[in-house]
């Protein structure tokens, strides 16, 4: 399903993205994953980003770059992001587990150790964890940054949650 | 008669920097809304804003709000709300109406920012209590923190319809579906996918036919439709949902440029009828201004550089800023504007935009 008709990106589509760093960078350690596709006239992700690792430049309107060497993972640009399509990914958090961390808008935010649902980009659960932090902060102007940690081969499908107790568009 | 050297029409993001900006170079301004809120939008776009740095990007409309309006009150702009602009004649005269009080105000010029309105979407049962614009759904969930229903379905996929569905879900509703009967959806795939993550269905080439209910909305029935939007046989299907929420676009709110004798052409890029203006916004009626949705639909952020075009000009022709000056203002704001206007929709509308200007420039 593609992103003008379905409304989501395929994981195919994604990687190819200037914003997605490749395989060999996610091996290395955490790193920024930019799911931006489309010519939006948006660039708070540049200023966002200590190490100047992503870039637009002129017009407005291209796709983000990720420099995916001078990136840290040091996840700022996640809530920053208006169109909430940046996540941060440590792909080898431990020998099975991969984590993700991802912008999140919905009250009650969930706890530390919370059971979650985890969602693909699609919305079908993908399988079950539990919240591993919740980040937030004045600069993140009300979106949190909340983490778990999936096997690691749902590392670049897992991108949302719902708590268990929320039944929300069940 | 009172006296003012501009009055602008509308306190949106549009009305609210053309005020800010005429005010900055030292021209007496007064600001009217009908509503008892100023903002116009602004204040139900509780999302944060794409743009730049330098335009409140990444900023959510309420802070922008609020932002414009402490500019407004720190250069003096007198705020009158729920002051209704009935009329317009003769020498710019606004006849305004407040509560039980009608009054008239003549005014050097004046700038309508008087943005835009939700087009409407016919089908059997679509004056059932239940069947809601999207805009008036954002209003009472938003504003007044009433989430209408329990099941929505959203009809239409373009930018509004994304976003107040995303809103229904942060609010604790449940949308059923989002149906749209083009064969894509029409806004932004970052908007889409905040939804489809979330499990909201978004299918196209689909539309509502028919919204049933004894005294409210109970069902509503669905068909598939081809690219000559004629329904194909055996597709109907039936949800249940307790609100339609209808966001098939929105037209140019352009009453009192007509009142005014303004001119209008029709423009389907831009919505419908707008008013007939050229480069600097000004209007075929020498001293009237236009910015926003109302000349053309268009995004919060393009309404803020059209209502610093207005402004700059009004102040201008007031002999309050140079020509020179008031030129580098206006340059500034048509960069941004091109810039804003980069993807494949917004070239459309920038090209249409630019002729309808062009074409009043020269006298055509």
């Amino acid at each position: 399903m593609a992103l003008e008709t379905g409304g989501y990106l395929s994981e195919a589509g994604a990687a190819k993205l200037p914003g997605v760093p490749s395989r060999n960078r996610m091996e290395r350690g955490a790193c920024a994953v930019i799911e931006c596709a489309q010519a939006i006239p948006c660039n708070p992700c540049v200023t966002a980003c200590p190490e100047q690792a992503i870039s637009i430049g002129i017009p407005l309107t291209r796709l983000p770059v990720l420099a995916e060497d001078a990136c840290t993972g040091c996840g700022l640009c996640v809530a920053i992001c208006p169109g909430l399509a940046i996540f941060n990914i440590e792909l080898n958090y431990d020998e099975k587990h991969s984590r993700i961390s991802l912008p999140y808008e919905f009250y009650p935010l969930p706890a530390v150790d919370d059971p979650v649902r985890v969602l693909g980009r699609n919305g079908e659960k993908l399988c079950s964890s539990r919240i591993l932090k919740v980040r937030t902060a004045k600069q993140f102007d009300h979106t949190a940054v909340v983490s778990f940690l999936v096997p690691k081969h749902l590392a670049m499908a897992a991108r949302n949650i719902r708590p268990n107790r929320a039944n929300d568009n069940e | 008669m009172k006296k003012k050297q501009l009055v602008v029409v509308g306190s949106g993001p549009a009305g609210l920097s053309a005020a800010v900006q005429a005010a900055e170079y030292g021209v007496e301004v007064m600001l009217l809304d009908e509503h008892s809120r100023p903002g116009g939008q602004l204040f139900k776009q509780i999302h944060k804003f794409f743009g730049s740095h330098s335009h409140y990007a990444g900023m959510r409309g309420p802070d922008i709000g609020r932002l414009l309006l402490e500019r407004a009150q720190s250069r003096g702009v007198c705020i009158s709300l729920e002051t209704t602009v009935w009329g317009i004649f003769q020498d710019r005269v606004l006849g305004l109406v407040s509560g039980d009080r009608t009054d008239r105000i003549q005014a050097d010029k004046i700038i309508l920012a008087t943005g835009a309105t939700e087009n409407a979407l016919r089908f059997p049962g679509w004056t059932l209590p239940g069947v809601m614009g999207a805009g008036a759904v954002q209003t009472m969930v938003n504003l007044h923190r009433v989430l209408p229903g329990k099941r929505f379905l959203m009809v239409g996929s373009g930018n509004v319809g994304l976003i107040v569905s995303y809103h229904l879900l942060q609010a604790g509703g449940h949308v059923v579906k989002l149906v749209e009967a083009l064969p894509r959806i029409s806004g932004w795939g970052v908007h889409a996918s905040k939804l489809a993550r979330c499990g909201v269905p978004i299918e196209v080439s689909k539309t509502v036919k028919r919204v049933c209910g004894r005294d409210r909305v109970e069902y509503a029935e669905l068909v598939s439709v081809d690219a000559e939007w004629n329904e194909i046989p055996g597709t109907k299907e039936r949800i249940e949902v307790d609100v339609v929420c209808v966001a098939v676009g929105l037209n140019p709110l352009s009453e009192l440029a007509w009142i005014a004798g303004c001119g209008h052409k029709y423009i389907p890029e831009l919505g419908g009828w707008v008013p007939r203006h050229d480069e600097s916004l000004q209007t075929l009626v020498p001293g009237i201004y236009v910015a926003g949705d109302v000349t053309g639909i268009d995004e919060a952020s393009t309404a803020m550089e059209e209502g610093r075009i207005a402004g700059i000009s009004a102040a201008e022709t007031l002999g309050c800023i140079s020509g020179g000056a008031a030129d580098a203002v206006r340059d500034k704001a048509y960069t941004q504007l091109a810039e804003f206007h980069q993807s494949p929709w917004g070239i459309r509308l920038e090209a249409a935009q630019r002729k309808l200007r062009a074409g009043e420039q020269d006298g055509a």
